[in-house]
């Protein structure tokens, strides 16, 4: 066996153990594809399951908070405690700010996508895609910083609105200030799944459509629409999940009033020096999207990714 | 005879009573009675801007003690640096008044003797043994510099200069106020309580009963929404006092300074309840690897040289009175701008951030602790 591989032309043209290795998992292919495999899943189970049943472990612990010892005796009492006050109103106002922003994201990139694949030429669509994403290139806070610039009082956006003879608006450091400015950050990844979908539309469909007598509209709602589902559904999840965990912008551009799910998570572990509350806090987060990843999935979300 | 016996008793039991919190404090380590050769090394946890070349350079020169220093961006976060992994790893830390008491409550840093710095006896005598670092006599590292938490008014928006914190719980002042976005702030609230209603009876601000702990929140809650921003960093109300419509509002001396460097036509004002403030201190880690290069920082860092050097850099207070002849060489006028040469009453008058504890001052357990403070702060913001 081994002088018939010798005399094999093409492959490899070491022997040895490289070769023999090669031929053993040959014969075992269930052995050959742990062998692929196992690296990747260990590196997954460390990195991420790992790292997710560490925190939720800290949440059943408390913590000593005179020396900021943690104190290794189980108990429910962080739990309970995210049902006291302010933890459920502030659970419910990040799920309408999440809300309220992917709902907002899909009806500009919808147009937006839309106007790139079928209507901008070759060369606007690469300018339009270049300037979705350019954004992301800059810092998160020079993003978030600017937007402080256009919204304070004396800032751009008045500036303009006193030119045009209109009156003053005075959104900055409100939940309405984080609305916009939310919306402006996780737009890209909005329009570009819903960018991908709707480039899988493909013309026939829209010609059988017209054939059929299908007008504009009726193309757009009963054709092109549900075929953008997977699309809108997809960057809903990064615009909803994103929403949920960010504290950055409730702290620079959010007023009183504005604290979401990651400013508690935050203050838990940033001052108070209390992990296992934040862990279990933590914990909230995950279980919305565990149920809004199961809802997305019936819409075809992991289609389009 | 028996009325005696009940004294010892009580005595016994108070004893106790003290003796329980500062169990974990005189454990281990014999303070040292001189200082030997340096080793070499020297790790430090401060904060930006503590540890600059122009007065760490003389320093490594003089000693052969080379400096590292680790930035930390929070209280936590030092008091996290200098116990996780049991300590050891950083010889000293520069921690403010909110972390000094849990340092030393957790055992993580050690017992300094004064006699070995000779500066000591120039400090001013409210920072010689200051409540937030020194416990049943005992000093847990040196006294470093201090600042004042002002109320800070733009006097041409604001048309007058108020004297009172009455300011920014005041309804005509609704969008116009700021804040910072600290716990610790539950401090000012209560201080300004404790003068406007004594029938609290809050005689410290940072020893808040059950009771006292809600009526300050309750203060601070109607304050929410006169509130037009809690500050997270000193930048950010900068930039709300430049151009974001804030008039009034608690602030640092460095902001003041920053403003009316920019033409900002600001004061910084210490209202008639007086203030309260931040002070740092220099703790030697209870595990320190290099201590004897930790003593000589402690000697040089409060000469007057260094002193004031680091006051000017970072706008805030030295706690060496002889500092300020150094300062206006430095900076002319440095001195009287950050009170470096105010009369012993005004640092008297200064309470200082100390981290809240259960035990309260009276011996007994009955306080409400930082844990309690985040979680009210939290339901104030909402």
């Amino acid at each position: 066996m081994s002088t018939n591989a010798a005399r094999v032309p093409e492959g490899s043209p070491r022997g040895g153990a490289l070769r023999s290795l090669s031929r053993f998992s040959w014969r075992r292919p269930g052995l050959k594809t742990f062998g692929q495999i196992s690296a990747p899943v260990v590196a997954f189970l460390f990195v991420y399951v790992a790292a997710l049943t560490a925190l939720l472990i800290q949440g059943f612990w408390t913590t000593d908070s005179f020396t900021g010892k943690i104190s290794h005796t189980w108990t429910l009492d962080n739990f309970r405690e995210i049902a006291n006050a302010p933890y459920p109103t502030i659970i419910l106002r990040t799920l309408v700010m999440a809300s309220a922003v992917t709902i907002t994201c899909m009806l500009l990139a919808f147009p937006y996508a839309y106007f790139m694949v079928r209507i901008a030429g070759r060369r606007l669509r690469i300018a339009l895609l270049v300037a979705t994403v350019l954004p992301l290139w800059v810092s998160y806070l020079v993003r978030v910083y600017s937007w402080r610039l256009i919204l304070n009082p004396d800032g751009a956006l008045n500036w303009v609105l006193n030119g045009l003879g209109l009156p003053d608006q005075n959104i900055a450091y409100t939940n309405t200030a984080m609305w916009v400015v939310f919306t402006y950050i996780w737009f890209p990844f909005m329009v570009l799944p819903v960018y991908a979908a709707l480039e899988r539309v493909p013309y026939s469909f829209i010609e059988a459509s017209a054939d059929l007598g299908g007008r504009g509209f009726t193309t757009l709602r009963r054709v092109i629409l549900p075929l953008a589902v997977p699309g809108l559904a997809a960057g809903s999840i990064f615009t909803f999940s994103l929403t949920l965990g960010d504290y950055i912008a409730p702290s620079l551009v959010g007023g009183p009033g504005s604290s979401l799910i990651g400013t508690v998570v935050f203050e838990n572990l940033g001052l108070a020096n209390n992990a296992p509350f934040a862990a279990a806090f933590a914990m909230v987060p995950l279980g919305i999207m565990a149920v809004y990843l199961m809802l997305m999935k019936r819409l075809g979300a992991f289609e389009s990714l | 005879m028996k009325r005696n016996r009940f004294g010892y008793v009580a005595l016994v039991a108070l004893v106790t009573a003290l003796a329980v919190p500062a169990a974990g404090v005189s454990k281990g380590s014999a303070v040292p009675t001189s200082v030997g050769a340096g080793e070499g090394k020297l790790t430090l946890v401060a904060w930006e801007g503590y540890t600059e070349k122009q007065w760490v350079a003389p320093f490594e020169k003089a000693t052969g003690c080379k400096v590292s220093a680790k930035y930390a961006g929070s209280s936590n976060d030092m008091f996290n640096l200098m116990t996780s992994g049991g300590g050891g790893q950083y010889d000293m830390v520069s921690a403010s008044g909110d972390a000094s008491l849990r340092l030393i409550y957790a055992g993580a840093v050690a017992e300094t003797n004064m006699a070995l710095i000779p500066s000591y006896k120039d400090f001013f005598t409210a920072f010689q043994s200051p409540a937030h670092n020194t416990v049943n006599g005992k000093h847990y590292g040196v006294s470093l510099q201090f600042g004042p938490n002002v109320l800070m008014v733009n006097t041409k928006k604001y048309g007058s200069t108020p004297n009172s914190w009455s300011a920014i719980y005041d309804a005509k002042n609704k969008g116009k106020i700021t804040i910072p976005d600290n716990p610790i702030q539950i401090a000012d609230a209560a201080f300004y309580l404790s003068k406007v209603k004594p029938s609290l009876g809050i005689t410290d601000p940072y020893e808040l009963t059950t009771a006292q702990l809600a009526a300050t929140v309750a203060l601070l809650k109607q304050q929410r929404p006169l509130v037009k921003k809690y500050w997270g960093l000193a930048s950010d109300q900068i930039d709300l006092f430049k151009n974001g419509g804030s008039t009034i509002g608690a602030s640092w001396p460095y902001q003041v300074n920053t403003l009316k460097a920019a033409k900002v036509p600001v004061v910084g004002v210490i209202p008639k309840e007086g203030v309260t403030g931040w002070a740092d201190t220099w703790m030697l880690s209870s595990k320190a690897k290099h201590p004897n290069c930790a003593y000589k920082w402690m000697q040089y860092i409060t000469q007057p040289k260094p002193q004031a050097q680091q006051a000017v850099y970072f706008g805030e207070t030295p706690v060496n009175k002889k500092a300020c002849a150094v300062m206006d060489v430095l900076s002319k006028g440095s001195c009287a701008q950050y009170s470096g040469n105010a009369p012993e009453s005004y640092y008297r008058s200064i309470k200082f951030w100390k981290t809240p504890i259960a035990a309260c001052g009276n011996g007994k357990k009955n306080c409400t602790d930082l844990r309690a403070w985040t979680t009210a702060w939290t339901q104030i913001k909402g």
